[in-house]
């Protein structure tokens, strides 16, 4: 269906992710940018458990080897269909022996490249994530390649809207959902994001809690899928902490003994030992996604009804879209 | 307002409690670092609006684990609750949804866990030959330093107990281990050690353990053995469960 061109390093197959293994040590995986994902699978009619591309480098080709509805969503790349520039958030039908270039993106982190029918690869334990520390799920538990042949599941071949040459496409989620403000006011380039403070809040030093909302925290070249590890002023608590391994999520922001704290992600391990400041909300992890290594996030405090507000926000965006898309494609939603 | 509801809605509203005098205030603060404290009552706290962790008071052993082990059968079964995690004498519950009310579900665990009888699982035991020291075991010279104690003293003192699987978590197919002879214990690293091999024998803390496949990890790496732990084709997809035991034997130390 497609073949991929580049050595695509980093690049996995990734759906909504793994549930319910967590009490196996099988941490949950999926698109780090949840949202892209099912936008894009939105877009194409998909089942929302479909599995897609997620791609953190660039440039990143692909030739289509039989004519396949494909969708772009995520990071604001600059793509070509041959010759033909595919606008970010967009769908279109590509035929046979196209190579579709996704560019540097000019904003964003990660781009998600979507088929029709969604990447046909096994479930398992649940799930067609990657799952890179046990090497399974996915395409054979690991990163793509070049020469990699990944296929689409079969749909029945119904007279399509993507069809027609100008396909359609979606408004950013970031324009719809807005940036969010901090005090003092960010550089428009760092990424905003609310955290609730965590369990061991309390166990830094007043300095340090006023240093994590106030400054700005650099995403570090060690951040990738597991975790974003972040340089900033050093957390200094008040005594050393040995926790108990326990259970943990993405978005906690573990601090080790550096001082200098990291934000568990997808790939994280389900459980930790080192103490917790906070826990950056689940309805901003796909902000999180889209921050590139070498930018800057600043942390907002938020309260728990707030953060499931968010949540309920995110639901009533996705509600929307798929309701106007529907509307677009001319089938119930 | 009970002090359960207290302490949830501490963790989860501003977090901006003043600590002057923590001291005075252990049975309202959610934040206090001592877990260890068998007087003090259970700590909750929320991981965000995706988990809710419950954390036992008193020592880490046997019995404290077999009354978790106990509540997340109980609490697997409730409403809301996608999943019931025992971690080292506690408990983390993953939410379909978060609860509006999450002070209603601490007040149930906290119920549930007084309610909580141990809960008796006798697994199977595994002998795990080990080689100590040497390229796998990069970090023995760690806890050499940190315990005062020689190679030979560390192996002798890792290597006698009949370990107990009290969870499993970390990655797939990783057994949290109890029953680690405490004079042995050494600090998790000040940074994580990237790309240690899988079969890995380490200690963090009071705990040990051995990685199940190659990875990332904070422990201080003593050993290595050779095991498969996991088989992602199988319905039950871990080789070892809690109540399972391991006894670590001396192949080799390389000095």
């Amino acid at each position: 269906m497609i073949e991929v061109l580049s050595n695509a390093a980093l690049a996995t197959i990734q759906d909504r992710g793994r549930q319910g293994y967590l009490r196996y040590g099988v941490g949950t995986s999926g698109a780090m940018d949840r949202v892209a994902l099912a936008i894009g699978n939105l877009m194409l009619g998909n089942p929302d458990d479909a599995a897609g591309i997620e791609i953190p480098l660039f440039p990143f080709r692909v030739r289509f080897t039989q004519d396949a509805a494909f969708a772009l969503t995520g990071a604001d790349c600059s793509a070509r269909l041959g010759e033909r520039p595919v606008l970010p958030w967009w769908t279109l039908q590509a035929k046979k022996d196209d190579v579709l270039t996704i560019g540097v993106p000019a904003s964003g982190a990660r781009c998600y490249l979507l088929l029709k029918g969604g990447v046909d690869v096994p479930v398992v334990l649940g799930s067609r994530s990657t799952q890179l520390r046990g090497e399974f799920g996915g395409f054979l538990g690991r990163q793509l390649k070049k020469g990699d042949v990944v296929h689409a599941a079969a749909v029945e071949s119904v007279h399509s809207e993507t069809n027609d040459a100008a396909g359609f496409g979606v408004t950013p989620p970031s324009w719809t959902l807005g940036e969010l403000d901090t005090s003092p006011v960010t550089d428009s380039a760092d990424t905003v994001v609310r955290v609730l403070p965590a369990a061991e809040y309390e166990s830094y030093e007043q300095d340090s809690i006023e240093a994590f909302w106030r400054e700005s925290w650099k995403v570090t070249p060690q951040s990738d899928r597991y975790g974003y590890r972040l340089g900033g002023p050093v957390l200094i608590s008040k005594h050393p902490v040995e926790m108990r391994s326990h259970g943990i999520v993405p978005g906690v922001i573990q601090v080790p003994p550096s001082g200098q704290p990291i934000i568990q992600l997808r790939d994280a391990q389900p459980s930790g030992g080192y103490p917790k400041i906070g826990t950056v909300i689940e309805a901003d992890l796909w902000r999180l996604a889209q921050a590139r290594i070498g930018s800057k996030l600043r942390f907002v405090q938020a309260g728990y009804e707030e953060a499931v507000d968010a949540l309920d926000e995110l639901d009533r965006y996705m509600t929307k879209l798929r309701n106007l898309v529907g509307l677009h494609r001319g089938t119930r939603p | 307002m009970s002090p359960i509801l207290e302490r949830v809605l501490d963790a989860t509203t501003t977090g901006a409690m003043t600590s002057e005098r923590p001291q005075q205030n252990v049975q309202r603060n959610a934040h206090m670092m001592t877990p260890s404290d068998p007087d003090q009552q259970p700590r909750i706290s929320l991981l965000g609006t995706s988990a809710m962790l419950f954390e036992a008071p008193g020592e880490l052993d046997l019995q404290t684990q077999r009354r978790i082990w106990a509540l997340g059968q109980r609490a697997a079964t409730w409403e809301g609750i996608r999943e019931a995690v025992p971690g080292m004498s506690n408990l983390m519950l993953t939410f379909d949804r978060p609860p509006r009310q999450p002070a209603s579900l601490a007040a149930a665990l906290h119920d549930a866990w007084e309610a909580a009888e141990e809960l008796s699982l006798e697994g199977k035991t595994v002998v795990l030959p080990v080689q100590y020291g040497g390229d796998f075991g990069p970090h023995l010279s760690d806890v050499v330093a940190h315990t005062g104690l020689t190679v030979d003293e560390i192996v002798a003192l890792h290597s006698e107990p009949l370990y107990t699987v009290y969870a499993l978590g970390s990655h797939p197919g990783y057994c949290y281990l109890g029953g680690m002879d405490p004079r042995i214990a050494a600090p998790r690293r000040k940074v994580p050690v990237l790309g240690l091999p899988g079969g890995a024998v380490s200690i963090g803390g009071v705990q040990t353990g051995v990685s199940a496949s190659a990875g990332p990890s904070g422990w201080n790496t003593i050993g290595h053995t050779d095991m498969s732990f996991f088989d992602p084709t199988r319905t039950n997809p871990a080789m070892l469960a809690p109540g399972d035991m391991i006894r670590f034997s001396v192949e080799r130390i390389v000095r």
